[in-house]
C-alpha cells in the first residue's frame, strides 16, 4: 500500500501530535499546527489520535494512490477531488487503486489534512514521526515532499480493517463530523488570548491596541511563526531578557512592535518580551488563517483558557465515541 | 530550616509555567535551575510533559487536561494551573537539601586555525596576540552549560575569558559547518549542525554534539561543565574515522 507524488504543492510535510521530550536538547516540537484537524482525521479512519498524517498547505498537491485506500481529509476546504470529482471532507473515503487524489485552491481555512488507514510508513524519530524542515530530521526523509516521492503505509489494524470493510460495503457515509464545533475557518477570525509572562511591561495604549485593532496575517509567515502587521506595540520602558522558554501560541513582540505569534515549529527558546498568550483552544482555527487575512484578539482570563481546553478536548472524545458509533 | 519562599510562577500560556530563579547569568542561579529540573524529573506530576532548563529559569509544559482528570498526587482542588503551582512550591521546599552538585565535565577536542578556523587570525589581530595566546586563553577556563537552544544540541556557555571575546562577523556566513568552534561577543560555542551565522570560526571539533539516534540526542545537556583542547590535523583525521564508523 503506498502513494506516488504526482504534484507536491506548495508544501507538504509529515506531521502527527509532535516531538515533545527532547525541547531540553533544543529540539522543537514541530508536529500538525492544527492538530484538532489532525486528531480528527485519524479517528475517522480508525488510526491512533496521534498518528503522523499529510499537512497540505493552501494549494497544490496531488497524489496517485496504487492500492483501494481508506482515507480522510479535514482542516481547510482545499476543494479536493478524486478523479476530477468533487470529494467530501470531515468523512471517511475510500480512494480507488490508481486514482488521483488533488488539492485545488483553498476556499476555506490554510491547510488541509489528510489520514491514511495504518498510518504512514515512516521512522519514529525521538518519539514522533514529524518532520522537522530546519534539522532534516523525520517525517520523509526529514524534508518537504517532492516529485515522484513514494511513500507506503502501515499495515492495517483491526479497527482500520473493520472501518475500510464498512465503508467498501456502504460506500462514502452522509454524514461528516461537524468541525465547526472546534475549529474555524472564518476568514476574519477573532482570536483569544490571555496575559503573556511580560504583559505588564507595555504602556496602556500597547494593550489597548492589541485588542481593538485589526492584525494582518503577512506573506512571511509559516510553520515557526506569524508574523503580523498592524499597529506596533511598546514597552514602558526597554527590558534585558534572558533566552527562556516559549510555547505554542506565545506572541512575542521584537523591537519594530509587530508581534510574531510563535506556531509549531518555533525555536525552544527566545528572548524577546510576551505580551500575550493564544489559548491552546484557538490554536486550530489560527493555524486555519490564509496570509493577507486579519485577525482580532479578544483577552480572557487564564481560567478561561483552562475551561475552553478542556471542553474542547471533551468534545474531541465525545467525537471519538461518535466516529465509532457510527462505524459498528 | 527557613521557611520556604513560594516560586516565583507565571502563567506561559495555558499549558506551561514561566519559573524565575533568580537574576542574571551566573552559576548559582543555573545550580537552582538544575535542581528544580532534577527534583521534577525525579517526581513527574500527572500530565507534566517536560521542562526547558534556560539561565535563570525552567519552563515547565503539562496537559491542563490531564491535570484536571488526575485524581492523586495533587494536595489541593483548584484549576490545572493552581494545582501545578502548588506541587512545583511543594517539591521545591526539598530544593534546598540538594546539594550542589558539579555538572559532568566533557573534554572537545578543537582543531585551531587553518581551513576549520578561518577567523582565528581575526580575532588575534582584534586583541593583538598571537594564534597561540588566543588558543591557550581559550583552552583554559572550564565553561559551564547554562542551556541548550537556538538549534538542536546547540551549548550556550558560559565563562569566556573578555580578552578573547569579539563582537560577531558584519556580515553573517550563509553556512557553518557542523562543529565549528566560534566567538561571538562574550560568548563562546559549538555549532552542531550546518546552519548560517556570523560568529567568529576559529576551529572545529570531530565531536559529533547531536545524533538523532543517540540517547539523548544531544551530547551536551544544561549544568554539564566543558573544556576545549586543542588538536592537531592528524588527531583530527583519526577522531573523525572513528566517529563516522560508529
Amino acid at each position: 500500500m503506498s502513494v506516488n507524488v504526482l504534484n507536491a504543492g506548495l508544501l507538504t510535510t509529515i506531521q502527527d501530535i509532535g516531538r515533545t521530550g527532547s525541547q531540553k536538547f533544543g529540539v522543537l516540537v514541530s508536529g500538525a499546527m492544527d492538530s484538532y484537524s489532525m486528531r480528527v482525521a485519524n479517528l475517522l479512519v480508525g488510526n491512533e489520535e496521534r498518528e503522523g498524517v499529510f499537512e497540505i498547505t493552501l494549494f497544490g498537491t496531488i497524489l496517485q494512490f496504487e492500492e483501494d485506500t481508506l482515507i480522510a481529509i479535514t482542516g481547510g476546504d482545499l476543494q479536493t477531488t478524486i478523479d476530477g470529482i468533487p470529494v467530501a471532507n470531515w468523512r471517511p473515503l475510500i480512494v480507488k487503486k490508481g486514482s488521483i487524489l488533488k488539492f485545488g485552491f483553498a476556499i476555506e481555512g490554510c491547510r488541509a489534512y489528510l489520514a491514511i488507514a495504518g498510518g504512514i510508513d515512516i521512522p519514529v524519530v525521538m518519539g514522533s514521526k514529524s518532520t522537522y524542515l530546519v534539522a532534516g530530521i523525520g517525517g520523509f526523509k526529514g524534508r518537504a515532499l517532492q516529485q515522484n516521492d513514494h511513500l507506503s503505509f502501515g499495515q492495517l489494524t483491526e479497527t482500520n480493517d473493520k472501518v475500510f470493510t464498512l465503508i467498501n460495503r456502504l460506500g462514502t457515509p452522509d454524514w461528516a463530523v461537524p468541525y465547526h464545533s472546534f475549529i474555524s475557518v472564518a476568514s476574519t477570525q477573532t482570536i483569544r488570548i490571555i496575559e503573556g509572562t511580560e504583559y505588564q511591561h507595555f504602556d496602556d495604549a500597547s494593550k489597548q491596541r492589541l485588542v481593538r485593532e485589526p492584525y494582518v496575517v503577512t506573506p512571511q509567515s509559516n510553520r515557526m511563526g506569524l508574523r503580523l502587521e498592524g499597529q506596533a506595540l511598546s514597552l514602558t520602558e526597554k527590558l534585558e531578557l534572558l533566552s527562556e522558554g516559549v510555547t505554542f501560541g506565545t506572541i512575542q513582540i521584537p523591537p519594530n512592535g509587530k508581534p510574531i505569534i510563535l506556531m509549531a515549529d518555533r525555536q525552544t527558546a527566545g528572548g524577546y518580551p510576551k505580551i500575550g498568550q493564544v489559548i491552546t483552544a484557538d490554536l486550530g482555527s489560527l493555524s486555519q488563517v490564509k496570509p493577507n487575512a486579519k485577525l482580532y484578539f479578544k483577552l480572557i482570563t487564564h481560567a478561561e483558557a483552562e475551561r475552553e481546553l478542556i471542553a474542547k478536548e471533551e468534545l474531541i472524545h465525545q467525537i471519538k465515541i461518535g466516529i465509532q458509533q457510527k462505524l459498528q | 530550616m527557613s521557611e520556604q519562599k513560594s516560586l516565583d510562577i507565571k502563567a506561559l500560556g495555558d499549558s506551561a509555567i514561566m519559573i524565575k530563579l533568580g537574576e542574571g547569568i551566573h552559576p548559582s542561579v543555573h545550580q537552582q535551575v538544575k535542581n528544580l529540573s532534577f527534583l521534577l524529573d525525579e517526581y513527574p506530576f500527572d500530565g507534566f510533559i517536560e521542562s526547558v532548563p534556560a539561565y535563570n529559569s525552567l519552563a515547565v509544559y503539562y496537559s491542563p487536561y490531564l491535570v484536571y482528570q488526575s485524581t492523586q498526587g495533587f494536595q489541593i482542588d483548584g484549576t490545572p494551573l493552581e494545582k501545578v503551582i502548588d506541587y512545583m512550591n511543594k517539591l521545591a521546599i526539598q530544593m534546598s537539601d540538594l546539594p550542589v552538585t558539579e555538572g559532568r565535565l566533557v573534554e572537545i577536542p578543537v582543531l585551531y586555525g587553518g581551513e576549520f578556523g578561518p577567523d582565528l587570525q581575526i580575532v588575534a589581530e582584534t586583541h593583538t596576540m598571537s594564534i597561540e595566546e588566543v588558543i591557550e586563553i581559550h583552552t583554559t577556563p572550564e565553561y559551564l552549560v547554562y542551556m541548550i537552544g537556538f538549534a538542536p544540541g546547540f551549548p550556550f556557555l558560559g565563562g569566556l575569558d573578555e580578552r578573547i571575546a569579539t563582537p560577531r562577523k558584519l556580515t553573517p556566513r550563509t553556512s557553518i559547518p557542523p562543529g565549528s568552534v566560534g566567538i561571538a561577543g562574550k560568548q563562546t560555542g559549538v555549532y552542531p549542525l550546518e546552519t548560517p551565522g556570523g560568529w567568529q570560526i576559529i576551529g572545529r571539533t570531530p565531536t559529533e554534539l547531536f545524533v538523532p539516534d543517540m540517547s539523548p540526542p544531544s551530547l551536551l545537556q544544561s549544568g554539564d561543565r566543558i573544556t576545549f583542547y586543542p588538536i592537531t590535523q592528524e588527531e583530527y583525521d583519526e577522531q573523525k574515522k572513528v566517529t563516522t564508523c560508529q
